[in-house]
Formats: C-alpha cells, structure tokens, sequence
C-alpha cells in the first residue's frame, strides 16, 4: 500500500459475442454497402465497404494523385483549374450522394472543397471527378455540398465571411464590409451539369452546416451558423460568449422565385467550371464571369433566424422532414425545432427582434423541447428511421442514441476517441437503411499499432439494428473524414463500368489500332500516337525529337477486357505516370532537358510479359538533324548497328 | 502541583520513544525524495492518463497538458513560482527535522509533545492551505471562457475521486506523503506510548491527571 497507489478503472468497450462473424466478409463475397468518406486534408474521398470495413477504393477529387495521374494527365489538368490557375490540393469535407424524391438514387457523389471554394460531382459509373465548379464570393466553403431532396439544387455556404468582390478593407471592418452567402447550384437532372443559379447575400458571420427540409419542409434549407457575435480575431473566446447562436432557415422556392422575377442583382465575379468530357475524354475549364445575388432585404420572407444554443455545429432534418437538430458544439443539451410551430411562429409574426433585418423568430415558437444532458460537446445527429436519432458527442467521446418525440436517451456507447461525425447508411434522408452505423473519430492515440508521431484517424462500425448499439469492429481511415454517406451496395455496383467501348473512344489523340499510330511534329511540338496492349507499346522506339521539345505521348488502351489497364512512365520526366483504363486514351506531357536515350514503359502489371513492355525514346541536341523515325519491332541491318 | 508536574513531563523519554524520534525524522526527510501528493486525470480522449505530482518544492507531471486544457474552462495555469508554498514547506520542515535533534538532545517529554503538536501544526496548515487552492482553482473561473457550463465548478478533490465534465480526477498522498502519514502516526503512537508509560506510577496519577489534562488541551 505504501508504494502502489489507486488506479481508475480502464473503461475498456468489451466486444460483446458475435461481433466477429458480423463483420466477416467471405474471400469472394462482397460487402452490403459501399461507404464514401470525405477525405479531409488529403482532399481525396475514400470508399470502405461495409461491414468489413476495406478500404475499396481512394477517388482523386481535389488534390493532385500521381499514382493514376489525375492532375497530371493532359486530359485531367484542368480539372484543377480555378481562377488563380492550377491548384494541386484542397481539404475536402462533406459529401452528399443524389437524391431523388428524398432517396438515395445512386447517381452522384457531390463534394466540397472548403479552402479554394469548389464543389465536385463524382459520377458513380465510373467513380471518376467530372465536374468540378468553383464558388465565387466565398471562404471555407464549409457549408457545402447539401442538396435539395430531388437534387435541384446543391448549396455551399461560407465559413469565413469576407467582403463581397475583391475590396481592399481593414480587417476590424468586419461588421460592415464583410459578408456570408449562401450560394445555391442548380443541377441539371439529366447530366447533372452544375450552375450557379443565384447568391444569397448574408450579414457576416460563420455558416457551419446544413440540410435541406424533407416532405412538408421540402422548400426549405437550414443552416447552422456561429460566430453571431461577430469576432474577426481570437475568436476561440470572442466567439463563444454569446448563449446563443442561429439556425438560418432560407425558403430557396421563394428564393427561385424572387431570382426569377428579377430581384436580384447580377454581378461580375470571375469563376472557373471544369467539365470532364466523357466522350472526348478530356476536361476543359472555363471562366464563368457572372453571378446572382439576392438580398434578403429586398426579398422579404425569404430568410429567417432561428435561435440555437452555443455555437451550433450540425443541423440535421429528421427522415419525416418536421423535426431540426440543432448541435451546439459548447452546449450540454440538444434543442431540437418543430417546422410545425416554425411555420406557424412565422405567420403569427412571434419574433424576437431581427439580426441586421432578418426577423429571429422566438426559440421557445419554434423549439419542440430539448434533449437534456445528453453528454458534452454535440455535433452531428443522424436517423436510423425507426424515429431514434443518434447524435456523436465530441467531448464526452460517445455516441448517444435518443427517441426524437421523447426526447429521451436510450443507449450510450464510447468511441475511440473524440468522434466527429457519425454516418448510417441513408441516415440524412427520407428512407434512412439503418442497420450500421459507423463513429468517425479524431484522436488514434494507441488504437492500432503505433506508426510515429503521425497517425491514422480512426473510426467505429456499430450494429444499430438491435435496441442497444453493439460496438462491431475499429479501422484506420485516410485522411481526415469530416463527413460519409453509405448507400447498398445494389445500387451502384450493377451499373460499374468495366471498361471503355474503343468504338466510343472520340478523345483529339485516340490511335484506333496499331496501324494508325504515328509521331507528328508541329513546329517543337511533338505528338506521338501511341497504343498499348499486351505486351508491348506502338511505337516502342521513337528518334528525332530534341532538346527542348514539348512532346505529348497519347496512349490509347487497346484491351476490350475487363482489368486490364497499362501504364506509361518515361525517364527523368519531371511529372507523374499515366494509368490508362481499357478503351482510354491519356496523355503525358514531357519536356527533355538534355540530350540522351530515354526509356519508357508500361508501369502497370498486365501480362506476364509485363516486364517486357518498354521503349526507347532518342533525343538528339537541339539542331541536329537527325530524322524523325518510330516503330515496333524493325530491327536494323548488321551493317547500320555498327 | 507545579513541582508533581514538572515531574511528569520532565521525565525522560523512553527508548522506543527516542528511537522514533530517528524514525519520524528520517520519514519526513522522504519528501525531499519522493512527492507528497498525486492528483491523476482520466477521460475518454486520454486513455494514457495525465497525472500531476507535488512534490514538497514543485508540481511535476503533465502540468503543461493539463495547462493546455484548463484555459477552455477557464481556470488558472499552474507554475511553480506562483506557490509560495514551495518556499515555506522545505522551511518549514527543515526547521521541524533539526527540532527533532533538539529533542533528542532535551530527552523530556514535554519537549516531545510539543514538537508533536509542532507537526499537527503544519498539517493542518498544509491541508487546508491545499483545499483553499483548490477551491480558488476550481471557483474563480475566467467569466471569458470558451465553455462555459452555468453553474458548474471545478474543485478538484482533496482526497478521493470526484467527476468533473468528461475528466474523472483522484486525489491521493504519493509515496512522500505515505512517508508523511507515517510519520504522524508514529509520532501520535509513541505520544501515546511516552504518556501510558507514566500510569504504572500510582503516587503521580492522581495531580498527573489533572496537569497531563492541562497539557493535553494545550498541545
């Protein structure tokens, strides 16, 4: 007793009985969901299936991925295009898969990047970037990409007020200069092409998150805002005084309809849109110049405020689209608001004074009840559409489940540890699949084996099917997931395209067969058609190209089979390889310094001749003159070789 | 009675009583060499531990972490040179120790008892000079902190377990302060022990009791 002191016990999470057999998938079996997870600062989204918890895939959104050359391809490039060029790397946070009628429809995948303002559309066919649109007048782009039950619209809110246009102010003008908008995209419902429709001009503060209503509140959008208080420094202490905060409640029909009328104003603000060209498989970007904004003042019933403890974070709608969940990040209870008594507070004009002109409508109008000490530290609420809601608590480390017309807590479980944001397959929409839910934490510490100072983040599956969650299984997830979006695996993997059809193959540079690959010279630019099929390249050895030539390999993919994809890589070129899917044509760009034998070859295994699929590339000092020559397999005379 | 009392108490000392003097000294002198205290923090996003120790002249332990948590709270950082304990306590104790050879030296009982009452002295203070800090700590929050929980405080314990928001906190003596426990026990076992060793004595009990009940309320 003199030298041992008492110990707190360790609050090990036993897992309990059967969790093993729950989360096997059998060699050869697949998983029942496929679950998108943001990729936070690795600007990627990854894809796990679930319940084994495998990491299936790493889809190259907004930064550059040199392992399949996105962002380093001809074709790709300007995917990452924006109005200050071409930028390599973004933190991307939410995603939102298509809706249709408050479903899950498996057509896209729309994500957000928060630091250059963007908002990506990942077609779920091919699990490729297609589109990529950039928001103007915006900062941290946090608030972004929620989408309108039918996928009329996608919106991106802003998390750093700034001023409108690019005005040089001091930064203590933040009160009168500086601003948040809410940008509403329309998405075209046959192509899912985006356009920016129209802007909502809001007074500055920290726009958070945000869902659209369901059913009965199917016209509006919420969003959670902090930092009414206004602070521009500090604001970890000046941002936190206020009790209260907002939930913005925007009525975007209204907000069609007053753009459609021609209340708002239309202004010139520079904005990129790339779009990936199935068909001539390449991407261009383009300079879109204007931009709708619409002021509340001038659109009256439009925009309202609705009070919301400290600081609220997430700001979810329940599967029957009456009940808002408001999370205040530093508040020890849950509020959640009815649309019922919000409606009504509107109409029977129940406020509370206005905030720069919105009318804030009173919190006790518009709250159903609150869910009283819940646990510490509340972020985001998911639904498993049994009318339990499931809401993840940062400080305490837990995920709380409660009974929304109760308002009381009916299970706890721990996560490991501090987790952020929670996902149940289809638990943000009208017909939530339930059945798992899946905690993603922020801190590793000693989950798995320890890899150095820098770590993993890791994350929980739990089984939600029963009354009592039972924790299943913990797996390390890349990046840093910010937000997921699981839907059945049904829905997406039918419709996976295995390869390209060639006959369908209209890129500028496609070689349609061997005999229709050739080297072109136009000035010091050099095209070289090429074509790649197992095992070797055409042409495989190319001379006449010089110092200083701007030489473009295009490799078209020849195979018509499934999983047969080659890659292309050349010698000291300052760039990153070519992964070409069968059908594809991709193109590397290569800029020679010095004069020499350059070899390339096929970076991918695809046959067992592999390792002989290679070429060599010759060039000679500027000025030379030596000819322009390529081929595969034309072998010399014993006289030329000496 | 005067002349009966001066007999009682200026009686000499008894072996045991003496050599427990040696001991008592030798266990205080532990706490140059070990903490007193051990104030250990468990939450669910430190499944490590943070643990703080205070040792007779400094806080040693996690200080800087749990510095780093406190200002979201909104309590004080902890530094060594804002105690003026630290300074006090070796003092106080040195002086205590170098006691003990005088008493050694008198070899009187009265001597003893006062150097025993001289120990129950200084813990007292240090007990309630402990909760009077922690009561401050935990009490006088700053009004801007980030989270603020209306009605809450964060006095950690004195001795035993409490729960405070996310962070479970023990407050228990460390290997110094066992050494100081021991020490007191000592000192009242060989009190008791020095003043039972009078009561063979049946000529003295009787104007004893009455002057031993004098001293006893004094000390």
């Amino acid at each position: 007793m003199l030298f041992q002191n008492c110990k707190m016990k360790n609050t090990e999470a036993v897992v309990e009985g059967d969790a093993a057999s729950k989360v096997y998938v059998a060699p050869g079996k697949y998983d029942e969901f496929y679950n998108f997870v943001s990729g936070g600062f690795s600007g990627q989204v990854s894809v796990y299936g679930i319940p084994s918890c495998r990491l299936i895939k790493v889809i190259p959104v907004f930064s550059a991925f040199p392992e399949n050359g996105y962002g380093f391809s001809e074709e790709t490039k300007p995917m990452l295009n924006t109005t200050v060029g071409y930028v390599p790397w973004d933190d991307q946070h939410h995603l939102e898969l298509s809706q249709t009628n408050g479903e899950q429809d498996g057509r896209w995948l729309f994500a957000n990047a928060n630091n250059t303002p963007r908002i990506a559309r990942i077609d779920l066919t091919t699990f490729k970037t297609v589109e990529i649109l950039q928001i103007p007048n915006s900062a941290g782009n946090h608030s972004s990409p929620f989408i309108t039950e039918n996928t009329e619209y996608v919106i991106a809110g802003t998390r750093f007020s700034v001023p409108l246009g690019d005005q040089d102010v001091p930064i203590s003008s933040f009160k009168k200069n500086f601003k948040s908008t809410a940008s509403f995209i329309k998405i075209d419902k046959d192509n899912g092409h985006m356009k920016l429709a129209f802007q909502i001009i809001l007074p500055g503060m920290n726009l958070d998150l945000s869902h659209c209503g369901k059913g009965p509140s199917h016209d509006w959008f919420f969003f959670s805002t902090y930092n009414t208080e206004q602070a521009y420094t500090l604001l970890e202490v000046n941002a936190s005084q206020k009790d209260k905060d907002f939930v913005v409640a925007v009525n975007w029909k209204k907000a069609e309809q007053y753009a459609k009328a021609g209340k708002g104003k239309m202004t010139s603000v520079p904005h990129a849109h790339n779009l990936y060209d199935e068909d001539k498989q390449k991407s261009t970007s383009e300079i879109e110049t204007e931009v709708l904004t619409l002021d509340p003042k001038d659109c009256p019933d439009m925009v309202y405020m609705i009070p919301c403890p400290k600081s609220p974070h997430g700001c979810d709608v329940d599967p029957t689209g009456e009940y808002i969940v408001g999370s205040g990040k530093l508040a020890a209870l849950i509020p959640v608001f009815s649309f019922t008594k919000t409606m009504a507070a509107i109409q029977q004009k129940q406020f509370e004074g206005d905030f720069y002109g919105i009318p804030v409508i009173k919190y006790e109008a518009a709250l159903y009840g609150e869910v009283k000490k819940p646990g510490l530290g509340p972020l985001h609420t998911e639904f498993d559409g049994k009318g339990n809601a499931y809401t993840s608590f940062f400080i305490s480390s837990e995920v709380v489940k409660w009974d929304i017309k109760t308002l009381t807590v009916l299970d706890r479980q721990p996560t490991f540890y501090s987790v952020g944001h929670l996902s149940i397959p289809g638990g943000d929409t009208k017909k939530p699949w339930g059945k798992y839910l899946i905690a993603y934490d922020k801190i590793t510490k000693d989950r798995y084996l320890p890899t150095g100072p820098e770590l993993f983040q890791s994350a929980q599956l739990y089984d939600i099917s029963g009354d009592k969650m039972q924790l299943l299984m913990d797996f390390p997830t890349i990046g840093e997931p910010h937000y997921a979006q699981a839907i059945p695996a049904s829905m997406i993997k039918d419709k996976s395209v295995k390869f390209y059809d060639i006959m369908k193959n209209h890129n500028e540079f496609v070689a349609l067969g061997e005999k229709k690959t050739k080297v072109v010279r136009t000035g010091n630019r050099v095209d070289v058609y090429m074509t790649a099929i197992r095992s070797h390249l055409t042409p495989d050895n190319i001379e006449g190209v010089f110092v200083g030539d701007e030489i473009y390999f295009h490799v078209t993919n020849l195979e018509q089979d499934w999983d047969i994809p080659h890659g292309f890589a050349i010698k000291n070129n300052p760039n990153a390889e070519l992964l070409i899917m069968p059908g594809e044509t991709c193109t590397l760009k290569f800029v020679p310094e010095k004069q020499g034998i350059y070899p390339f070859y096929c970076t991918d295994f695809c046959s067992a001749l592999h390792q002989e699929m290679q070429g060599y590339l010759r060039v000679s000092a500027k000025g030379a003159n030596t000819p322009l020559k390529f081929s595969t397999g034309v072998i010399a005379s014993a006289e030329a070789t000496k | 009675m005067h002349c009966h009392f001066n007999i009682q108490v200026m009686k000499k000392l008894t072996a045991p009583g003496k050599i427990s003097i040696v001991l008592i000294m030798a266990c205080i002198a532990m706490l140059w060499f070990k903490p007193m205290w051990r104030i250990d923090l468990r939450a669910p996003q430190y499944p490590e531990g943070i643990s703080m120790q205070i040792w007779i002249d400094d806080v040693k332990g996690d200080v800087a972490i749990i510095n780093g948590l406190n200002h979201y709270i909104g309590m004080k950082t902890i530094h060594k040179k804002d105690f003026v304990e630290f300074l006090i306590l070796p003092k106080a104790f040195l002086i205590f120790i170098s006691l003990g050879v005088v008493v050694l030296f008198c070899n009187r009982k009265l001597i003893f008892y006062l150097w025993s009452g001289l120990f129950l002295l200084i813990s007292l203070f240090a007990f309630s000079d402990f909760y009077m800090w922690e009561y401050n700590y935990g009490h006088n929050l700053d009004p801007h902190a980030p989270i603020q929980v209306p009605g809450m405080v964060y006095q950690p314990p004195l001795l035993g377990y409490k729960k405070m928001l996310n962070f479970e906190a023990l407050s228990q003596p460390d290997v110094g302060g066992w050494f100081f426990i021991g020490a007191g026990v000592l000192l009242l076992t060989a009190s008791v022990y020095e003043w039972k060793k009078n009561k063979n004595d049946i000529r003295l009990h009787a104007s004893a009791t009455a002057s031993v009940g004098v001293l006893h309320e004094s000390v």
